[in-house]
């Protein structure tokens, strides 16, 4: 399955990655590539197999509904690029 | 052209944990400082594992089973991707194809017909952070995030589009509030955003099965503002479409000092979610025995109570409606009638508790914006005065007014009828005087009465009550009046 530029730059806005058209074209290659080979892997016959979406068999890992202490708002806005009254402050942002 | 409204609601309600959905951080953020209720598992830090609440997962399938609804076997969580500063992770963790029940359905009444809805499914998710949104003094806007909210437990109630006026979604929307409030799953404050309404509406030819333009209706924070705006968009599209007009799909926001909705153009663009399972978390078997044993502990809801209201207190349907609404009122009627009293009674007790709870205890919580739970008159106090009601000291004009001083104070009837010195005036002596003066006064209805008017008698005890301030017995009145007429003969 080739992809199309248009469809690699739907991706990268999904991913709100900047590319340039060299990166595009780079990228439409590398994806298809990968397309292709999951349509190899398609090939194999899975009708009797269970779709796995863990590759653990784990079940019900719960816990109890008890409160724990949380981090300081130090600690939290230590990677914010920018604070202000104990807040992230990011670009607008409107609805 | 007769149009058909056709919509379909989409409730967030948070439910009660103590902790978030998927981490110990606490769940309560109301009046918590900003980013104080945070931990990297709310940020969505690498490396992290979220955990699932077992009481969140308890509390949607109670709502679920109460709802009417089938819980699969299976169960699972999605990531649902989409970039927006109010999801640290970039992705909201909630649940696609495997949602934890589906098919379900409530039963509402409108114009005292009864008709279920339809729900799609109940699903669980995490609510979001919260944003503010500033300008800068050099006019730069930008926003302020909060992530105490985020990761709260959000449990996602998605109707049928089965509703067919803005009255039956208001009804819905009541009766679903009604239902989780007796599960004691959520607080249902909307104002302050705990129990959230979105709207789908669309309208179509009557009679048609034409499928026209779906409007989704946000923004609407009270029953009040989700009747409003969907009248007024059912309005707004049967008349684009009466003038020719095309609809188009599109989210339009509730504005309430327009009364009006507004197109919320940003959203037009198709949304790409990309859900795919989450991986941090394993899926979920619901056992039938932990679904039986939540089923098992549902308490009576809210139609089952207004039906055994009807049966044991022999109450209207339209009062036992009402008084089973909430279930601080129902468990605050059955209270007052603790012990309840033998026989015909019983009933009469039942009506009368009944009418002090619609009329004036409901008219002063509306009036204070006051809660029941919060409300200084207990049932005892209610009682109490119902009490010096029967054996005479207060009549219930008098009544009312110790009502509401019990309503405000918190004191028990008997004290505020000493402190007001209120009670009843009994005893014929301290009437005799008082019946003197108002038969003087007014001597032609006294005629009248003797000419065999009865009327002339209500107004001569009208005089005297009016005279005794409402503190005389008019039943004795009445009494006194006709054996001192009689006498004068």
């Amino acid at each position: 399955m080739k992809l199309d530029r248009e469809e690699v730059k739907h991706i990268a806005l999904l991913a709100r990655l900047g590319l340039t058209e060299a990166d595009v074209e780079k990228f439409r290659e590398q994806l298809s590539n990968i397309l292709e080979n999951f349509e190899i892997l398609k090939q194999v016959d899975t009708s009797g197999v269970p779709p796995t979406s863990h590759p653990v068999a784990l079940r019900n890992v719960l816990r109890d509904d008890e409160v724990r202490p949380s981090f300081s708002p130090k600690e939290i806005l230590a990677n914010a690029p920018r604070e202000e009254d104990g807040c992230f402050r990011v670009r607008a942002v409107l609805e | 052209m007769e149009y058909e409204t056709i919509i379909g609601l989409e409730v967030h309600a948070q439910l009660l944990t103590k902790s978030k959905m998927f981490c110990g951080c606490s769940a309560d953020y109301a009046s918590a400082p900003p980013n104080t209720h945070v931990c990297p598992i709310c940020l969505g830090m690498p490396g992290v594992l979220p955990t699932i609440n077992k009481k969140a997962i308890e509390y949607a399938v109670m709502t679920a089973l109460a709802l009417n609804c089938t819980i699969p076997e299976h169960t699972r969580f999605d990531r649902k991707n989409y970039p927006y500063p109010d999801l640290m992770k970039g992705y909201q963790i909630s649940q696609y194809n495997n949602p934890l029940s589906r098919n379900g359905w409530l039963t509402i009444e409108v114009n005292g017909k009864s008709r279920r809805i339809g729900i799609t499914r109940v699903h669980q998710e995490e609510d979001v952070a919260k944003l503010f949104h500033r300008t800068d003094p050099s006019g730069e806007s930008y926003s302020l995030v909060d992530v105490n909210r985020s990761g709260v437990p959000l449990m996602e109630i998605v109707s049928e589009p089965d509703m067919r006026s803005p009255e039956e979604a208001r009804e819905y929307l009541m009766k679903l509030h009604s239902i989780l409030q007796y599960l004691g799953v959520c607080t249902g404050n909307m104002e302050e955003g705990s129990f959230r309404c979105d709207a789908n509406v669309s309208i179509r030819p009557a009679g048609s099965t034409e499928f026209m333009p779906k409007v989704e209706v946000k923004n609407m924070n009270s029953f009040k503002a989700v009747y409003r705006a969907l009248a007024y968009e059912v309005e707004r599209q049967r008349k684009v479409a009466e003038e020719g007009g095309k609809l188009v799909q599109e989210t339009r926001g509730w504005v309430e000092e327009k009364g009006a909705t507004v197109s919320q153009r940003s959203k037009e663009y198709a949304h790409d979610y990309r859900y795919f399972p989450e991986p941090d978390l394993p899926p979920l078997e619901l056992s039938r025995k932990f679904v039986d044993e939540i089923r098992s502990r549902l308490p009576e809801l809210p139609d089952a109570r207004r039906d055994r209201f009807i049966s044991q207190y022999s109450l209207s349907r339209y009062d036992a409606n009402l008084l089973t609404v909430s279930r601080a009122m129902a468990d605050y009627f059955e209270t007052c009638l603790k012990p309840l009293p033998q026989g015909a009674e019983a009933e009469k007790r039942a009506k009368t508790v009944a009418n002090w709870l619609l009329g004036e205890f409901s008219r002063l919580l509306n009036a204070t914006n006051i809660e029941i739970k919060d409300a200084k008159i207990t049932p005892q106090h209610l009682v109490e005065m119902l009490e010096l009601i029967d054996n005479g000291t207060l009549s219930t004009t008098m009544a009312k007014t110790v009502f509401e001083e019990m309503f405000r104070g918190g004191k028990s009837a008997s004290q505020v009828v000493k402190e007001k010195g209120l009670a009843q005036i009994s005893t014929a002596n301290e009437l005799e005087s008082v019946l003197g003066q108002v038969i003087a006064a007014n001597s032609q209805a006294v005629a009248d009465f003797k000419q065999g008017k009865e009327q002339a008698l209500k107004f001569l005890v009208g005089q005297v009550m009016k005279a005794t301030r409402g503190q005389a017995n008019p039943q004795m009145v009445n009494e006194l009046l006709r054996r001192r007429l009689a006498h004068s003969q």
